[in-house]
């Protein structure tokens, strides 16, 4: 026995508020960050990552006192993203209770961002979130771009390159969410997850487009990731962290039950 | 009443640690300071620590605070976490090789890519919820079942010279010492503070030490 697969919940945050952009358009509410995270957290959730999903566009500090009120009642590994760009928003947020942040943007921006964080805070946490879209046609040899802004800014980076070399800036984690999956409930996209996963030594979360529990299951077991990330398959109680933890148990994978 | 001091030096994420310790207390006091009169009248001192371990040594040193700590870790239920256990060791190969307090004889080093059974690389750090096997009946494990799954992020580990104070391993994939306890002094490579259930148990232990092992 040894190291656990993690289930991680995302909580996208607008506002104050819990909800899911499909496709980042056509937003649901799920409700208030603080509950939603103590039931994650009854449930068996091995960390909680929470998305400002608006911070690109608007500063708001509302997700400091989220993040406050929630590492105030539930004691595992809280991760905040969005529009995260200074030393200073990172020493807010890791002083609001935060363990890890989200970088996205800004690593495009400017790279050695990554690098000054992981030197004055510590690679531990410091996380590259890498938002990738397919750009190889049918036929072609598999090749993924990163986009910024919420996926909707193509940069011309390579995605498995980029993330050698965010790696090599001093990133400890790799958060790694397909544009062409996300908010389909299609499934992960996999061959994208294992090719990022095997060019890095640091953990890959795989995100974007669970639709069922197995979709979870086949992120770690074909897509080699470390963890999972999901968020609308928890959010309406289709499913409970537990459940996903079963199934993956049941199927071998090591979880924390 | 206790009063339970968490030594503040600037490196991490210490505002978990205290509403932990907060949370499972009851009649105590829990105050974040780098106050040396603070850390020297407390009842019990929890020694946190995040980051590269250089910078925190630095910290330490340019706060003036080598010496409390050494003279609370000398006399006080003391309690190390993550650099905060690996700083009793006697040196880290971290940032070019960083010396430590020499409290506990031995090294710290890094994973060098863990091979799994599978013939794949093991990430490093090694993140995430994995097996604490204590090796003794000490009373901060009370209440814990045995091979209970605590939150590590880490990337070097503490490798002591006498395995008797060897608290506890974990393996990835090869054993490593995961905690390390001596007389008043006990130190965990995993963070209670994020470890949901049995990392409060083991602060609620803490707090109900007396130093005595």
């Amino acid at each position: 026995m040894g190291l656990a697969k993690r289930i991680i919940p995302c909580l996208d945050v607008d506002n104050g508020r819990v909800v899911k952009g499909v496709q980042f358009v056509d937003i649901r509410d799920a409700g208030d960050p603080i509950e939603v995270a103590k039931r994650y957290n009854e449930q068996g959730a091995d960390e909680i990552t929470f998305l400002d999903i608006t911070a690109t566009h608007h500063n708001r500090d509302t997700m400091v006192d989220v993040v406050e009120a929630v590492a105030s009642q539930v004691f595992i590994p809280l991760t905040v993203g969005g529009g995260i760009r200074t030393v200073e928003d990172i020493r807010q947020m890791l002083n609001a209770g935060a363990d890890k942040v989200a970088i996205n943007s800004a690593a495009v921006t400017n790279p050695e961002f990554v690098r000054e964080a992981a030197k004055k805070f510590g690679s531990q946490c410091i996380v590259v979130a890498i938002d990738a879209k397919r750009v190889s046609a049918e036929g072609e040899a598999a090749k993924w771009e990163i986009f910024t802004h919420g996926g909707r800014k193509p940069t011309g980076i390579d995605a498995v390159e980029w993330a050698k070399k965010m790696v090599d800036f001093g990133a400890g984690e790799i958060l790694l969410t397909s544009m062409d999956r996300d908010g389909t409930k299609s499934g992960f996209d996999l061959e994208l997850t294992r090719s990022v996963s095997d060019a890095v030594v640091v953990p890959v979360i795989a995100s974007g487009g669970v639709g069922k529990l197995q979709d979870l299951t086949d992120g770690i077991k074909i897509g080699r990731a470390d963890a999972v990330l999901a968020a609308s398959i928890f959010h309406f109680g289709e499913h409970t962290v537990q459940e996903a933890k079963q199934q993956m148990a049941s199927q071998d994978i090591e979880v924390r039950l | 009443m206790h009063r339970v001091v968490v030594i503040d030096y600037g490196m991490g994420n210490l505002r978990s640690v205290s509403k932990a310790l907060e949370t499972v207390g009851g009649n105590i006091t829990v105050e974040v300071t780098a106050d040396p009169a603070k850390i020297l009248a407390a009842s019990h001192v929890v020694f946190p620590g995040q980051g590269a371990i250089g910078a925190c040594m630095s910290a330490l040193n340019q706060l003036d605070l080598a010496g409390v700590i050494q003279t609370v870790a000398a006399e006080k239920p003391f309690l190390g976490i993550c650099i905060g256990m690996q700083l009793l060791l006697t040196r880290s190969d971290e940032n070019e090789g960083v010396n430590g307090f020499d409290i506990f004889s031995g090294n710290v080093r890094h994973f060098d890519l863990p091979v799994a059974n599978n013939g794949r690389h093991l990430k490093v750090p090694h993140m995430g919820w994995n097996e604490v096997h204590q090796m003794n009946s000490h009373p901060l494990w009370q209440n814990i079942e045995q091979d209970s799954r605590f939150y590590f992020v880490h990337s070097y580990f503490a490798e002591p010279e006498n395995n008797a104070v060897i608290a506890a391993t974990t393996a990835y994939p090869d054993s490593f010492t995961s905690a390390i306890a001596k007389d008043n002094l006990f130190a965990v490579q995993f963070h209670p503070e994020k470890s949901h259930h049995a990392g409060l148990q083991l602060l609620t232990n803490f707090i109900n030490w007396d130093g005595q092992s």
